[in-house]
């Protein structure tokens, strides 16, 4: 099966400042790949070269074809964007906004056809936004709004979704939701999603492989028990953490204040969480255990 | 719920809203038609007017003195007011779109100075009246052309904001070879004034005829672009993730608004806001989506501009006032107003 998404040595940047170099990256059909790192390593550039907005060195391919020969409206029906910041048009309503997503399907000088807007209407069905067909984007509240820019990118029919940060702004429930949605059409409509995610915890527990990106260079990639280790963790993102595995097979990451301690008592971890560690299966074998590395004592 | 669903359906302009936009329109056209300082027999003037289309022949009852006064001085006039006001009103529209800035206009990129150059130099240079229109013309595809080169080298990811800054620059530099050439015949400064100001007085059929093919294809292709720039709302960054061929639609919609401009300007004169006004007014009663936007600002900017001439030719009595500052007199406090609303939002 060709892969979805297939990067290798990938190279880009603004203004001949280099952001990303040597890049390798695969996508299959139904996988969901995250892309995390520090703030600065690259993860939005790295979005932005797969679907072809950032002129990228290196071989850039989404199911077989180079980025770079796809013209704009056939590269659009392959992958759809959500970006970090999407722009939300002042007066537009929700069907209005999600019927762009039918843009590359409509010839150059024609409308939508009927088809176009049935298929707006089964996204928002399927999202249910039904309901919220006539309303305007900017009245809409954080998390029906995401809703709404993620129908938007359904309404594609693209077999790669290409999320940036797609909880931004959203409080935790609505992070839940709106990946939970984004994993259903996953295994519904067999999508491979390529995500760039800061938080860690929600990388682990959705994706089946995380990317670390740091620098612009990829330090490891792997199913997330096998690259979110603390050793990792703290070398890229300068900041000591405690990786905690549960019984179910998911995982939390902690930040640890200076001085080795988690943040202060009942907020960092859930009620029912084994405090001892908990490895399971080959995932948690070359993790070590969950005790924390780092400088952070050292600084002290 | 899904019931409200499915009554919702894309952004589209409702043909409610165009009969009483056109009702507006033909009400302020038999207005414009029966006012005036020679009165003439309202029926009669229908008459005459409907007589003249092809294949309709009816005996209006007016003699020859008032017939002209109809065909040859009132009806042109008229015609020419709808055609340069619909025009200026759908490029000020299609401009406000490509660029996402709610204060574009058709005189954005240098078109007027570039104009108002072409024309000085044919006032000047020749006795010739006629030579105004095809210099002004020229001058302001000139100057469209320099804005978009300036642009070009100035960046090579050209946004909205490097075409409306060299538009800026490129207008700067032609008023002022304009203004040189002014100071250097000072003897035709008041012909040059009067057409700066806008003046529809001396309107003719000749005027119509050479406007009017600029005029129908700046329509058409503005027109089949609404989709385009409904899609562009989400900036040109989503628009091309979204599959937009953003640099072809921003160059064709540039292109046909600034030729419908161009043809405007130079039968016409400068006659500012018109592009500010009518768009702003329909935004306000049938939202933004340039489905409607466009459409309906091609019908009230006829409307209007057929408005403000009557007001020009009859607010004075025994004088006229130069449409261009009747326009200025009305669009400057509506542009402070835009500018005011749209700082709110941004």
């Amino acid at each position: 099966m060709k892969a979805a998404v297939h990067c290798r040595g990938v190279a880009a940047g603004y203004n001949g400042v280099s952001v990303l170099d040597g890049v390798d990256l695969d996508v299959a059909p139904g996988e969901w790949v995250a892309i995390i790192g520090p703030n600065g390593a690259g993860k939005t550039t790295l979005l932005r070269a797969v679907t072809g907005l950032v002129a990228a060195t290196g071989t850039v391919e989404l199911r077989g074809r180079a980025v770079s020969s796809l013209r704009r409206r056939e590269l659009a029906a392959v992958a759809a964007l959500v970006p970090q910041t999407p722009v939300i048009p002042e007066g537009m309503t929700v069907l209005d906004y999600v019927l762009l997503g039918r843009t590359p399907y409509i010839p150059y000088w024609r409308s939508e056809t009927v088809g176009d807007v049935d298929r707006v209407r089964q996204v928002l069905e399927d999202l249910d936004l039904a309901g919220f067909a006539g309303r305007v984007m900017g009245s809409m509240s954080g998390g029906e709004r995401q809703r709404a820019i993620l129908a938007r990118a359904l309404a594609q029919d693209a077999a790669v979704l290409v999320l940036d940060e797609p909880t931004t702004g959203l409080d935790l429930g609505h992070q839940q939701q709106v990946l939970e949605l984004v994993d259903s059409m996953r295994r519904r409509h067999g999508l491979a999603v390529l995500s760039a995610l800061h938080d860690l915890t929600l990388a682990a527990q959705f994706s089946d492989k995380v990317v670390l990106l740091a620098g612009g260079t990829v330090v490891a990639t792997g199913p997330p028990g096998r690259v979110l280790t603390p050793q990792r963790l703290a070398a890229e993102f300068g900041s000591d953490v405690r990786v905690q595995h549960f019984g179910d097979g998911t995982m939390a990451i902690v930040p640890m204040r200076a001085g080795g301690r988690p943040g202060p008592p009942g907020r960092s971890a859930d009620r029912g969480v084994d405090e001892e560690p908990d490895h399971i299966g080959d995932d948690a074998a070359d993790t070590g255990d969950d005790e924390v590395l780092g400088a952070g004592d050292d600084r002290m | 719920m899904t019931g409200t669903a499915a009554a919702v359906g894309p952004a589209r302009l409702r043909g409610r809203t165009l009969l009483a936009a056109l009702g507006a329109v033909a009400v302020v056209s038999s207005m414009s038609l029966l006012l005036g300082p020679a009165s003439v027999n309202p029926w009669g003037a229908i008459l005459e007017t409907l007589d003249r289309l092809p294949l309709v022949s009816i005996d209006s009852g007016l003699d020859a003195r008032e017939s002209a006064i109809i065909w040859e001085l009132r009806l042109p006039r008229l015609v020419l007011a709808g055609l340069v006001g619909a025009t200026l009103a759908i490029a000020g529209g299609a401009y406000q779109g490509v660029f996402r800035n709610p204060l574009a206009d058709p005189y954005l990129l240098g078109v007027a100075a570039g104009a108002g150059l072409g024309a000085t130099i044919a006032i000047v240079s020749t006795d010739v009246t006629t030579s105004v229109p095809p210099l002004a013309f020229a001058g302001g595809a000139l100057a469209v052309l320099a804005t978009y080169g300036l642009a070009r080298v100035g960046g090579r990811n050209r946004s909205g904001m490097t075409l409306i800054l060299s538009g800026v620059a490129v207008a700067a530099f032609f008023t002022a070879l304009q203004t040189f050439l002014q100071q250097q015949h000072a003897d035709t400064i008041r012909q040059v004034f009067s057409w700066i100001l806008g003046r529809l007085s001396t309107a003719g059929w000749g005027e119509v005829r050479l406007l009017l093919p600029y005029a129908v294809v700046s329509w058409v292709v503005l027109l089949a672009h609404r989709r385009h720039l409904d899609v562009l709302a989400v900036g040109e960054d989503e628009a091309g993730a979204l599959g937009m061929d953003i640099g072809r639609v921003r160059l064709v919609v540039v292109l046909a608004a600034t030729l419908g401009t161009a043809a405007a300007v130079a039968v016409s004169g400068l006659i500012g806001f018109v592009g500010i006004i009518v768009p702003h007014m329909i935004r306000l009663v049938s939202g933004p989506s340039h489905r409607s936007l466009l459409p309906l600002s091609l019908v009230m900017g006829a409307g209007f501009l057929v408005l403000t001439d009557l007001v020009a030719r009859t607010a004075m009595s025994g004088g006229e006032l130069p449409i261009g500052v009747v326009t200025a007199f009305v669009g400057a406090p509506f542009f402070a107003f835009v500018l005011g609303t749209s700082a709110r939002t941004a």
